[in-house]
């Protein structure tokens, strides 16, 4: 087991035919990931190493039996991607893309709830997923994980690889690595993830690495207390960020005093999770978690 | 992006919401020239992107020429916390029967839009949510279904301004909406939006925060983004010439890291084995040699530079492409400082093999990101 993706996940590459879509499309691939398709309309009917690609989603599902797409396309098609995507008839949605506008993703995010409420959108602007032994969509380095049992939820790419690093030095594997990207309207949550992992039968403990701004760390961490039996050890990045030059007041007025590394500890640690004060500590703290 | 009040008015317009007739000016005389022309009384704005302009006396009324000189001559190169006064706003005066709060900025919890309005304007908002959130009239938005005017209607009733204020305010909201989704920005703020004594309703100040994420569609923007860049230390203004994302801190660690997370996370680090960083680098994904030799030739020009800790977890960064540019930077830049260098991920073993070849008491390698920072602060401290 694994959550969103696993050996049975088949997968179009939504701007295969671009260089860094190659690039990741091709490495997921060689990591043992199902690529089953891509697309682009101007090439339907060619390939790419093998990867046969079509005009759209739609056809890759039908023809390829695609049931999950990886988006890797300039910021500007992105949204139209996703709805293509969710109209294809996929049920999980990856987009790496970064620079989405912000109501780009507010529409589609709503969208996709009032019209696809069973599709799920990972990203934008995420390192992606992977369900080490199984699948990998995106940019996570294959190299630093190992197969086991403990989730990853991150907000940041690196810390997601850092912390995969940092357990697989002790031993400890991961049954799933998830990027949920640091954009404004992230499709996929913490607390989606957290719940996905207490759901999965072979994940043991959790690890989630949060970063300053927003109030996910602060709502994951009321979820925590109030559902999760496994373990999590939490890592808060940002505790010596330099105030942003934030303008106005609306912000200020919705987080009151939500959004700081030290509130989102506090509140982790009071909800009973575990915080390291560096992402070298996790896997320690992970030993010792699934001890007590 | 921030825009100043004068680019924010000018934003406003676009979208056909009242602001005073006015205009910019940058010496005294173009003040003068300008109040003359748009009639007494005028108030002259400090143009700062920092709050407390009226307490610093950025903000005063002019009743004639002599007082526009005066004013403009005190106002134009006075210093609000830091920010040098380059130019003022001239406007025409209003007459204030009452001042009210209206915003809309993106919900991140609900994944909604959130509208704010209050009959309580002016000055304070922050204090009046804390003290009063009554007084503050809150309203979901779903960005789907848009701002009907209904539900404007009965939201800016529900507000409890003067009844002279509501249908102009109804009309007013809805244009402001249309210039917080149509215009691509994240926040659109009046404080205040006045009803004047003659029962007019329009925007006395405006705070505008346009995604950045969106520019390559509003060409229009350029215009904005000049005056912008002109503000920030010296070390900024190199950074985003060379289009890297760096903040400029007090330090002696300079750090270089890829991903805002990793950068953020080694800052904190950084800290928590004594040290303190001389600013914040993120050379983001995809980072090549180019960006690397950049981000040396930028943290090289820190005056209190004391050791350079490069931290690389290579997902969509390669490894062997930031060593590249690390062994670029040091044949091109004349480095004042030692390197300290973690390097894992994609392409690690690579990026640490062409390191090897030019390791030194100035370029030193590190196994993990804790090491490294420890390493990093003891030259930092002489160690």
């Amino acid at each position: 087991m694994a959550i969103f993706v696993d050996q049975n996940t088949k997968v179009v590459v939504q701007g295969l035919t671009g260089s860094q879509g190659r690039f990741y499309g091709l490495r997921n691939r060689a990591y043992g990931t199902q690529i089953v398709a891509g697309t682009n309309p101007k090439k339907a009917g060619t390939d790419v190493e093998g990867i046969p690609v079509y005009a759209g989603v739609a056809d890759a599902v039908r023809e390829a039996g695609a049931n999950t797409t990886f988006i890797i396309v300039p910021s500007a098609f992105a949204a139209d991607a996703i709805m293509e995507a969710a109209e294809g008839g996929v049920g999980f949605i990856v987009c790496v893309t970064e620079h989405i506008p912000m109501h780009d993703q507010a529409r589609v995010y709503n969208l996709l709830r009032r019209d696809f409420p069973n599709t799920r959108l990972l990203g934008p602007n995420c390192a992606g997923i992977i369900s080490p032994g199984k699948c990998n969509i995106g940019f996570n380095p294959p190299e630093v994980a190992k197969e086991g049992s403990i989730g990853i939820v991150s907000r940041s790419g690196t810390l997601a690889y850092q912390s995969t690093y940092e357990l697989t030095r002790k031993g400890l594997g991961q049954s799933s690595v998830v990027g949920i990207g640091g954009d404004p309207v992230p499709g996929t949550s913490f607390i989606d993830c957290l719940q996905a992992f207490e759901a999965d039968p072979e994940t043991k403990g959790v690890i989630m690495i949060g970063e300053i701004g927003g109030t996910q760390e602060e709502e994951a961490a009321d979820y925590i207390k109030a559902n999760m039996t496994k373990p999590v050890v939490a890592y808060i990045a940002g505790v010596t960020a330099p105030a942003g030059r934030k303008m106005g007041h609306a912000g200020a007025i919705v987080t009151g005093n939500k959004g700081t590394a030290a509130g989102k500890m506090k509140a982790l640690e009071a909800a009973g999770a575990v915080v390291a004060q560096n992402p070298t500590q996790l896997g320690d703290l992970m030993e010792q978690a699934l001890k007590g | 992006m921030d825009l100043f009040e004068y680019q924010g008015k000018q934003y406003f317009a676009r979208f056909d919401i009242s602001v005073p007739t006015g205009d910019i000016a940058r010496t005294v005389d173009e003040v003068v020239t300008l109040a003359n022309s748009i009639g007494y009384p005028v108030v002259i704005k400090a143009q700062v992107q920092v709050g407390g302009r009226g307490k610093a006396g950025g903000i005063k009324i002019a009743n004639n020429a002599e007082e526009a000189r005066f004013h403009g001559g005190n106002i134009l190169g006075m210093s609000i916390k830091g920010h040098v006064v380059h130019m003022v706003w001239v406007e025409r005066a209003s007459d204030i029967a009452e001042e009210y709060y209206v915003s809309f900025t993106l919900d991140r919890s609900a994944k909604q839009y959130l509208g704010m309005l209050s009959a309580r304007g002016g000055i304070d908002i922050e204090q009046v949510a804390e003290q009063d959130p009554g007084a503050i009239q809150i309203i979901h938005i779903n960005p789907v279904d848009g701002l009907t005017a209904e539900t404007a209607h009965a939201w800016v009733a529900a507000a409890g301004l003067n009844p002279i204020a509501v249908d102009q305010t109804v009309t007013l909201v809805q244009k402001l909406y249309r210039a917080f989704t149509d215009g691509d920005a994240d926040l659109v703020e009046i404080n205040p939006m006045i009803l004047s004594k003659d029962g007019r309703v329009y925007a006395l100040d405006a705070k505008v925060s346009l995604d950045d994420s969106a520019a390559g569609r509003h060409p229009e923007w350029d215009a904005f983004g000049v005056v912008t860049v002109a503000a920030g230390d010296e070390r900024e203004k190199l950074a985003k010439e060379k289009g890297l994302q760096y903040i400029g801190l007090d330090g002696s660690v300079g750090i270089i890291a890829n991903g805002a997370g990793l950068a953020m996370s080694t800052l904190d680090t950084v800290k928590q084995v004594g040290g303190s960083a001389a600013n914040f680098l993120d050379i983001g994904g995809g980072a090549n040699a180019e960006v690397v030799t950049n981000a040396l030739t930028v943290i090289n020009t820190d005056p209190n530079l004391k050791v350079i800790l490069i931290n690389i977890f290579g997902g969509i960064t390669r490894g062997d492409e930031v060593a590249r540019g690390i062994v670029e930077g040091i044949n091109n830049v004349q480095l004042r400082a030692p390197l300290v260098i973690r390097i894992d991920g994609t392409s690690a073993v690579e990026g640490r093999a062409i390191l090897k070849q030019h390791e030194s008491d100035q370029v030193i390698s590190e196994e993990t990101m804790l090491s490294a920072a420890r390493r990093a602060v003891a030259i930092a401290e002489g160690k």
